[in-house]
């Protein structure tokens, strides 16, 4: 009798609203490595499961960015000690995709010190950003950054893991919600890293996971009317122009990021949290009476 | 039949007589004595001394502590300056980020024991030291953690740089609060650290050195020195300090002040207080008398930023004054680890007898006073909350920090005059303001000299929020944005 154990194979599902659920669809793609080997069945998501992910992402939102800032801030920094602690596996799924040993491990430890990096704006950026302005009038006036809603992410092609978090980090640390369409040529981390979230406090719905082609998807997560943002990071000018085309729908605010390299430090900053922030000034009186100065 | 006396008053005799609810003393691991903490390790004091830490609730003996002399100080300052030089001012700033996270979350951990400690060794009602104390100081290493690395988004177009060794000497009032406040931002920014306890609330500080043990900090980073005013003093004058960070009482402050001119060490001093409260009388009052009760009795009222001066606009003098009462029979006085109790033990014998001595002050000055009917424990050092009317502007009690449960209550009838009569005073901390009219609160926020001003609300701290004084209540802030700016070359 043969000793030798047979390995249990992941299913890699979409994650909606804390769950994961295959795409309603029934459809697949193949992820496969730089040699074209097969390395597993990815969920090929339709224009359906876009709509339930935004509908959910919508409905997290109201919670989400209800959250006091050093609450998300702490949970963004649960996200990052999940993670360190399943490095290995991402290791492991990068070099399937076809990172060498170090690449691998070098882009796992900066996605953990990236989510660290947004975790701690988290109650600090509005601090950088906001303003109290000198009105000529008897006005006690300022503006502060509220998140913009809902945003939909296309994930960079070659960063599966770094790619990902870099762009999901600044627009949930602002009180936003998201869906994220994955890495469509290397997908796994993403859906593994949809386990970092689910078990990490985030609530169910603030960050929705999506596989599929770009091609087919992203008309729709630009133009769907309960989206408040897009965010797109290839150099694709056709895409760009259709992305800002579709945006125009319902006034949709675009942050388009062709040139940032994201295992570069340089490309973090609060300024991606501030892409996706809104900014409101509140006037409120003060009280002119009397001659009271204030002497003392 | 008798008409029978229209009064505000409650009945409280029977059902107010809670059982105790005492917390457990069994989560405080407390050692029978005390080292210095130099270079990362507990070392015997040169001075071969030690001296009594108690409860003062109880008076019993809880520990005893190492008293550090000049050469001990020297020895901490010497760590410091290697541990800055050799390694803490190259480390990258996201690693040092990440041990200051360590401390935050071993606080968290560790958070009831903390509180069990605090209370034990200060006297602070547990539910304060267990629902204020403990939490908001990890968070503030959160808050600090996060800015390590983002340092030049708060100073643009500059590249700020780290002092070097940071002397740092805190009170007894929110011993482990205050180690947060000073360590968390000097580490935030580069900087090295000797802290200093106040002598009779080492405990926690020392704790925090284990903590800060287990989060594998490079040896020298912290050092964590006991003792007296003579500690403080040799940490102030030595030599090899860049930054003194002070809190405590405005005449140390001044003297710490004089002491390093000509030095090139910076400073800041958060001092006492006299703070106005401020009711107006289109406040909600009841939320009003809370204001008052928490801006006063907080802490047992030792706080430098209690409302002890409250200013009542005559209109509704009358009520407020009669709910402010009938309010403070409500507030249990007694055993810090019974979860019931309001207002815990004064800290020490001899800010007991401070308080008593202000008490007998006021009645010579001829204002009123009035205390809760409630019972206090025989043993241990205790004060019944005490408010005091009929009190002048010119009045002691109505000038000078008492640091106890003692307020002193003045009327007023317009805002021009209660602007003036609030800011009469050297100092100018913090001010509390009650109306329902928001225009009113800006007016008042305009018009007051202070550092914090909170409207309908009192006593609020947050890491976010800048913290600290006008005029002789020192300078310089601690918290938020603005309290980086103490810790770098700019």
């Amino acid at each position: 009798m043969s000793t030798k154990r047979l390995t249990v194979l992941k299913t890699y599902k979409i994650y909606i609203g804390g769950q994961f659920p295959r795409t309603e669809s029934g459809r697949y793609y193949t992820a496969t490595n730089a040699k074209g080997e097969h390395l597993a069945n990815m969920c090929l998501c339709s224009r359906k499961d876009v709509r339930d992910a935004i509908g959910t992402a919508r409905g997290a939102f109201g919670g989400w960015s209800a959250r006091s800032a050093f609450n998300r801030g702490q949970i963004l920094y649960r996200i990052a000690e999940m993670l360190e602690g399943r490095k290995a596996q991402f290791i492991e799924e990068l070099m399937l995709q076809g990172s060498n040993k170090a690449a691998a491990e070098n882009e796992v430890t900066l996605s953990i010190d990236r989510l660290i990096y947004y975790s701690g704006w988290c109650d600090k950026y509005q601090q950088i950003f906001s303003s109290v302005n000198p009105v000529a009038s008897s006005h006690f006036n300022f503006s502060a950054l509220e998140p913009m809603g809902v945003v939909t992410i296309v994930a960079p092609q070659q960063y599966s893991l770094i790619g990902l978090v870099s762009l999901m980090s600044p627009v949930i640390a602002g009180g936003n919600t998201c869906v994220i369409l994955a890495s469509e040529v290397k997908p796994l981390c993403s859906v593994t890293f949809a386990e970092v979230l689910n078990s990490s406090d985030l609530p169910g719905g603030v960050v929705n996971i999506l596989t599929g082609k770009v091609s087919e998807l992203l008309p729709h997560l630009s133009s769907h009317m309960d989206v408040n943002a897009v965010c797109y990071s290839e150099t694709n000018a056709t895409a760009i122009k259709m992305v800002k085309e579709n945006a125009s729908l319902n006034v949709k605010r675009t942050a388009i990021y062709e040139n940032e390299k994201w295992m570069d430090e340089k490309n973090q900053s609060p300024y991606y949290i501030n892409d996706f922030q809104e900014v409101k000034t509140t006037w409120h009186p003060i009280e002119n009476i009397g001659g009271a100065k204030a002497g003392y | 039949m008798a008409v029978k006396k229209n009064t505000l008053k409650l009945k409280f005799d029977s059902s107010r007589n809670l059982a105790p609810a005492l917390e457990s003393k069994s989560v405080a691991k407390i050692a029978e004595r005390y080292d210095l903490f130099i270079n990362g390790k507990f070392e015997k004091p040169s001075s071969k001394k030690y001296f009594d830490t108690i409860n003062p609730a109880s008076e019993e003996k809880l520990s005893s502590i190492a008293q550090a002399n000049a050469a001990d100080v020297n020895k901490a300052v010497v760590a410091a300056r290697n541990a800055y030089e050799k390694g803490w001012k190259k480390t990258s700033p996201k690693e040092r980020a990440k041990y200051i996270y360590r401390i935050a979350r071993i606080i968290q951990e560790r958070a009831r024991e903390l509180a069990v400690i605090e209370t034990l060794d200060g006297g602070k009602p547990i539910r304060e030291s267990r629902d204020f104390d403990v939490p908001t100081a990890a968070n503030h290493f959160f808050y600090y953690a996060g800015w390590a690395d983002k340092l030049e988004y708060a100073f643009p177009n500059r590249n700020p740089k780290p002092l070097g060794v940071a002397g740092q000497i805190i009170p007894w009032n929110f011993p482990l609060l205050m180690a947060a406040w000073k360590i968390a931002p000097a580490l935030a920014t580069g900087n090295t650290v000797v802290l200093k306890p106040a002598e009779t609330t080492s405990l926690t500080a020392l704790k925090l050195a284990e903590i800060i043990q287990e989060a594998d900090l490079p040896p020298g980073v912290v050092n964590i020195i006991t003792g007296a005013g003579a500690t403080g003093a040799a940490l102030v004058n030595h030599p090899d300090i860049n930054k003194i960070a002070f809190t405590g009482s405005t005449d140390v402050g001044k003297l710490i002040q004089k002491a390093i001119a000509g030095t090139n060490k910076k400073a800041t001093l958060e001092l006492g207080g006299k703070a106005a409260n401020i009711i107006f009388d289109d406040a909600p009052l009841d939320q009003a008398v809370e204001g008052i009760i928490n801006g006063i009795f907080f802490n047992q009222g030792h706080v430098c930023c209690a409302g002890s001066r409250l200013f009542v606009q005559e209109s509704v003098y009358k009520i407020v004054l009669q709910k402010l009462k009938d309010r403070m029979e409500t507030l249990i006085v007694g055993d810090p680890m019974d979860k019931n109790t309001d207002i815990g033990a004064i800290n020490s014998k001899q800010q007991l007898e401070v308080i008593n001595k202000y008490l007998k002050i006021g009645q010579q000055e001829g204002a009123e006073m009035f205390q809760s009917a409630c019972s206090i424990p025989k043993k241990g050092f205790y004060c019944r909350p005490t408010i005091f009317t009929n009190v002048a502007q010119s009045n002691r009690i109505a000038q000078e920090e008492i640091f106890g449960p003692v307020l002193s209550i003045q009327t007023f009838r317009t805002e021009d005059e209660v602007i003036e009569k609030a800011n009469n005073t050297p100092f100018g901390l913090s001010a509390g303001v009650w109306t329902d009219k928001g225009s009113k609160i800006f007016n008042m926020t305009s018009k007051l000299k202070a550092g914090v001003i909170w409207a309908n609300t009192y006593n609020k701290f947050d890491p976010t929020s800048p913290f600290g004084g006008f005029k002789e209540s020192g300078f310089g802030r601690e918290g938020g944005l603005h309290g980086l700016g103490a810790y770098l070359k700019v």
